[in-house]
């Protein structure tokens, strides 16, 4: 349908689509008044997984089902998904930021020579043409972008947008459509998982429990991993913490690490330099704890307690606990 | 082998940026610009890269007006060996695929094995260039890598990106755009020689025909730059540790409803 919005299917690599594709097709949805389409590229679908994008409000889904489409790759991905932009002509073209999509939509955005904005935090129809809102300069300044023509390519940062409520009973209208996969350049070698810590993926999480220079060293994060288990949180570390080599890279939250906007932040022992808050200043409730009552993250904190965080920490976890157990 | 390395210059993180008057730009009076860190990341790997085979040439490009060539010059003095500024005012009003375009332009003439650029560059936060070149060249790529290593034929190279839950490493034929993750390497400092030598090694200029192309209007742009609108004041919970703690979780389970 021409005047459709396309949202880009992120999967679990397993057949079923993650929680962020929720929050694209419900942007898709709003801003098209209804006609939200999800396009699904992977090597499996799983019925159940076809059955949450409906649920989740995507009126019809694009599948194209192909081993060739596993792992991802850019080379073969952009190709096969302008073969179907092509014939379908979407008004518009919705991913999220994901280390696939950030990519793949920057891809397909320069094969069809249409413009594409990244990491948006907020879309907004103006009359007939999209507005996209995108933190720049350390998100210290905001920026209103728009396209001279569609259709309108652009990825969403995860956890901003509300998520579609599921509505069960909705069937899926499936199209297969039939598409040349082509060859890869790229091949798979190995792929090293992280040691499963049980906690949340950081750019995922709708909690995060974060360190930084305060925490003094690297045997102290274990307070902070437990607090995390019991609130069900990611563990992120300030720029410091990670070039101190407290913590792998991976962990870093900041203008040189991840950006994140989870619904609850909390930091320890981080003072708030411009490079950490360009990570992190989306995040719905900020809270605070820092020994120094000037740290300019309490600036940004809805929330601060100024004290000793080996203290704060113990308390808060124990705290929560009892919470959680009621 | 030959190594291009794509660079940007921006505004140093510390600097207060201000929006100019007309909303769409910053006020670029007092600002102090660096090479983007990422950036720094992509020269540094192509210096070893070529310190480990023994042989080859860094090329620094940019895109942009005057000021640019101080980053060139510094990507000069910690290695590369010449650079080319795309110095054009036909692109002031330059969006990425623009940029792109150019930048694919300057592969095709200089025919590196290998353009290595930085994941993103830290003023617009786009991330999208790497891609984008590739996409027009018709190269594969490989975004946010933390390692690589080339074959000893020099034909293909191993690069490890970072994704969800761990790293995918992936061989590709060369040529190939890499995009550097910080924890790829640790960026050297120039030396006093460097930055001597960096003095008497070339700054290529070149405009739009040059490059046989005559930029577009963007596809994308800027209609309103806006500072951000400042967050609600917070509250600082005083007391003891444990009243503070305990006011703590009841504002964010009864007022807050975060948790």
């Amino acid at each position: 349908m021409a005047n459709a919005f396309w949202c880009v299917v992120e999967d679990d690599r397993k057949g079923y689509p993650k929680k962020v594709t929720a929050e694209v097709l419900a942007e898709a949805r709003r801003l098209s008044g209804g006609t939200a389409e999800a396009v699904w590229l992977t090597d499996s679908a799983q019925p159940e997984g076809l059955m949450r994008l409906a649920e989740w409000g995507a009126t019809k889904i694009w599948l194209v089902e192909h081993a060739g489409l596993a792992p991802y790759r850019g080379e073969v991905w952009a190709p096969v998904l302008a073969t179907l932009v092509a014939a379908q002509a979407p008004k518009a073209i919705l991913g999220a930021v994901t280390s696939r999509q950030r990519e793949l939509l920057a891809r397909l955005a320069a094969r069809l020579g249409v413009g594409f904005a990244a990491d948006t935090v907020a879309l907004a129809m103006d009359g007939d043409t999209l507005v996209a809102t995108r933190p720049v300069y350390a998100g210290k300044l905001l920026s209103k972008v728009t396209w001279a023509k569609p259709p309108w390519v652009a990825t969403l940062r995860p956890n901003v947008f509300k998520p579609a409520e599921p509505v069960a009973g909705r069937e899926p209208v499936v199209e297969r459509p039939a598409v040349t996969v082509p060859d890869a350049m790229l091949k798979l070698v190995e792929r090293r998982e992280e040691v499963s810590t049980g906690l949340p993926e950081l750019s995922e999480a709708e909690l995060v429990v974060s360190g930084g220079r305060g925490m003094k060293g690297p045997e102290h994060f274990v307070i902070l991993e437990h607090l995390a288990s019991v609130i069900g949180a990611a563990v992120g570390a300030s720029r410091a913490a990670v070039d101190a080599g407290w913590r792998p890279h991976r962990f870093q939250i900041g203008q040189t690490g991840r950006t994140i906007s989870p619904k609850l932040y909390l930091g320890f022992g981080i003072s708030g330099a411009i490079q950490h808050l360009a990570g992190m200043r989306t995040s719905k409730i900020i809270v605070a704890v820092n020994k120094d009552p000037e740290a300019p993250i309490f600036k940004v904190a809805d929330y601060g307690i100024v004290g000793d965080l080996f203290e704060v920490v113990p308390a808060l976890t124990e705290e929560f606990k009892k919470l959680l157990a009621k | 082998m030959k190594i291009l390395v794509p660079i940007k210059q921006v505004p140093d993180t510390a600097t207060q940026v201000r929006v100019a008057a007309d909303a769409r730009a910053i006020e670029s009076a007092g600002i102090t610009w660096i090479i983007s860190p990422y950036d720094e990341f992509a020269v540094e790997e192509a210096l070893r890269i070529k310190e480990k085979r023994g042989q080859g040439e860094v090329v620094a490009v940019s895109l942009g007006p005057d000021r640019v060539k101080e980053a060139l010059r510094s990507c000069l003095a910690m290695g590369a060996d010449r650079a080319i500024h795309v110095n054009d005012p036909a692109f002031a009003d330059a969006d990425t695929l623009t940029t792109a375009r150019a930048l694919a332009a300057v592969i095709k003439q200089e025919a590196p094995q290998l353009a290595i650029f930085g994941r993103q560059a830290i003023d617009d936060d786009m991330g999208a260039l790497p891609a984008q070149v590739a996409e027009l060249l018709g190269w594969p790529s490989l975004y946010w890598i933390m390692e690589e290593a080339i074959a000893a034929d020099g034909a293909s190279i191993r690069a490890g990106r970072q994704v969800e839950g761990g790293l995918e490493v992936f061989e590709a034929p060369l040529p190939c755009v890499l995009a550097a993750q910080k924890g790829l390497n640790e960026p050297r400092y120039p030396t006093l020689k460097g930055i001597m030598g960096a003095k008497k090694k070339e700054i290529k200029d070149l405009k739009a025909a040059d490059l046989g192309i005559a930029p577009e209007p963007p596809q994308l742009s800027v209609a309103r730059l806006e500072s951000l609108p400042p967050r609600p004041p917070g509250r600082v919970i005083g007391g003891d540790v444990h009243e503070a703690v305990r006011e703590l979780v009841r504002a964010l389970r009864e007022e807050a409803k975060a948790i």
